[in-house]
């Protein structure tokens, strides 16, 4: 770890100035992410502007436009337990509970889970070449071990995939980010905010330099009666996913209304592709028609060696979750282990 | 002590070491330590707390859970100079003079460790567990503690001596 300053922001503008100021500036949120980053010697900041001291955006409200308002401050914790969560938008709950352990949801924040880095192994290892780390010297992903690496949306720079778990059900919902910068405020919708690696594999995101995530906005559709979220990882808890699906799904009698099916731990951002949510739009919810949008949503997919694995795998788990959703006995709210 | 130039307020707190205040077991202490000190190293390297354990000091294993301000949070994964002011509950802190905590005592009764070194993390991470009020079957347990790993693989006894606990409260 570097030698670097500290210092606690008791407002946004505060924050917001200490950071803009200073290229070598960075937040602090609930520190899961930055600290460990920080003993691996892969940031190097001069100062950090801890914002766990600011009051606002910190609580879970509802909106004027019928939606919910998930503050940047509060925590992944109190997140997923919050009644208006646990209850209109049981998959972000769930989603939120399959991720890391109790302690680290205790600490983790929303806004920082939607910026930590990605897990994979040469990201961490300052000896080899990644160009996430390091742009321009190569990845060591491709060619090497790559059990855990995307199977959708990679570049010939960078194969890895975005960790979160609570990301996933944000995308499925369609949920927007409310930033502030210097300059104002500005929202992304979900899908914008996360980006696919291309030729720049060391932005993860389109967050600007100094822009702060004051809020995640739900809108009303929270999919509360048939959801599911299935995350299949090498140990039944307190791992990160091979892959994670989460899908909601809108019923009208037998005939689906509207479909909602993202992926996780298959790319370097939560993958959900309209063509799959149309196809099945007025069709029956049987395992034929998911297995036919699990195939519209594979499409294209490759493998790099250790992960092929996860094209057929994540084929089965999205028809796996998709009944699952039907099945209002595996929608109990809490922490469950993977089956 | 080191002084940067950032260009920053002049009322910005710039030196490097600074002293902070912590309740640590209900006792107001004092430590003077560098920003970039964890929560883990201040307990054990500056005020000789050393119950709270370091395994993996990556957020991985839960040896160094402690309780801040009530809730279970990775000492390891926490700057010290985050919890200035905070109300910190380690191991050494849970017994009542000589009585020990139930948890302690159904760990010893339900032989819940064997190297012991995880056994901190794991009682102080079952307290925060209880008060959470999550769990309510064994199956439930088993899930909300699973941030805290043994590697001797004493977690049946683990799992037993929490129940015991936490059926005894009911
Ligand atoms: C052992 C382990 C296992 C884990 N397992 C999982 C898992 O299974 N699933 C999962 O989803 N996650 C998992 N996580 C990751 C965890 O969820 C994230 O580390 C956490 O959500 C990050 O939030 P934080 O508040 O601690 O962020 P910090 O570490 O404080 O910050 C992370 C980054 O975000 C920036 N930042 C934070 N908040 C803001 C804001 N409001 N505006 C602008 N910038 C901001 C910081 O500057 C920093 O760059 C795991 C972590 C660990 C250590
Ligand atoms: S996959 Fe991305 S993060 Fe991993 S080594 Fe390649 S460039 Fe680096
Ligand atoms: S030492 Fe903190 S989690 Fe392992
Ligand atoms: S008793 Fe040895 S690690 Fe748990």
């Amino acid at each position: 770890m570097n030698n670097f300053n500290y210092t606690r922001a008791g407002n946004i503008q505060e924050a917001m100035s200490l950071v803009s100021q200073n290229s070598d500036a960075g937040f602090l949120a609930g520190g899961t992410n930055m600290v460990d980053l920080l003993k691996y010697n892969l940031v190097h900041p001069e100062l950090l502007v801890d914002i766990n001291h600011i009051p606002e955006h910190r609580g879970i409200l509802e909106t004027e436009d019928g939606g919910v308002q998930l503050g940047a401050f509060a925590t992944n914790a109190e997140t997923a337990y919050h009644p208006l969560i646990e209850t209109r938008y049981p998959l972000l709950s769930r989603a939120i509970l399959a991720g890391a352990s109790a302690q680290i949801r205790n600490m983790a924040t929303n806004g920082g889970n939607l910026l930590q880095r990605t897990r994979c192994y040469y990201f961490y290892d300052p000896n080899t070449p990644c160009n996430k780390r390091k742009p321009g010297s190569g990845c060591s992903a491709i060619g090497g071990y790559n059990r855990i690496m995307a199977i959708l949306g990679a570049s010939e720079d960078c194969i890895a995939v975005f960790p979160s778990d609570m990301c996933v059900a944000l995308s499925a919902l369609d949920a927007v980010v409310r930033i502030d910068g210097v300059d104002g405020t500005r929202s992304l919708p979900f899908a914008e905010f996360h980006r696919l690696p291309g030729n720049n594999p060391e932005r993860d995101n389109n967050l600007q330099p100094g822009e702060i995530i004051t809020s995640i906005d739900l809108p009303e559709k929270g999919f509360e009666k048939n959801y599911s979220y299935l995350k299949l990882r090498d140990r039944s808890s307190y791992a990160f996913a091979l892959v994670s699906v989460a899908t909601g799904l809108d019923l009208e009698g037998d005939v689906i209304k509207e479909a909602r099916i993202a992926l996780g731990g298959v790319a370097h951002k939560p993958w959900r592709i309209k063509d799959a949510e149309d196809f099945l739009a007025g069709k029956s919810p049987s395992a034929e028609n998911f297995a036919a949008a699990a195939k519209i949503i594979l499409n294209g997919a490759v493998g790099y060696g250790h992960n092929n694995f996860k094209i057929d795998l994540a084929k089965r788990a999205v028809v796996r979750n998709c009944l699952m959703a039907l099945n209002p006995e595996s929608q109990q709210p809490g922490a469950h282990p993977s089956i | 002590m080191q002084t940067v130039s950032t260009g920053l307020k002049p009322d910005v707190h710039l030196t490097n070491s600074r002293i902070i205040s912590l309740h640590v077991n209900g006792v107001p202490r004092i430590a003077d330590v560098a920003p970039w000190v964890s929560l883990l190293d201040a307990l054990r390297d500056h005020l000789d707390l050393t119950g709270t354990k370091k395994g993996c000091d990556h957020g991985q294993c839960g040896a160094c859970t402690v309780l801040c301000d009530g809730k279970r949070i990775l000492s390891c994964l926490t700057l010290a100079v985050m919890k200035e002011g905070a109300e910190i509950t380690t191991i050494e802190g849970i017994a009542q003079d000589d009585v020990l905590h139930p948890l302690q005592k159904a760990f010893i009764e339900n032989d819940a460790f064997q190297c012991g070194y995880c056994t901190p993390g794991q009682i102080c991470s079952a307290i925060g567990m209880l008060s959470e009020g999550k769990a309510n079957s064994r199956a439930e347990v088993k899930e909300l503690m699973s941030g805290n790993l043994c590697r001797c693989g004493a977690n049946t006894n683990i799992i037993d001596a929490i129940m015991e606990v936490k059926n005894a409260r009911l």
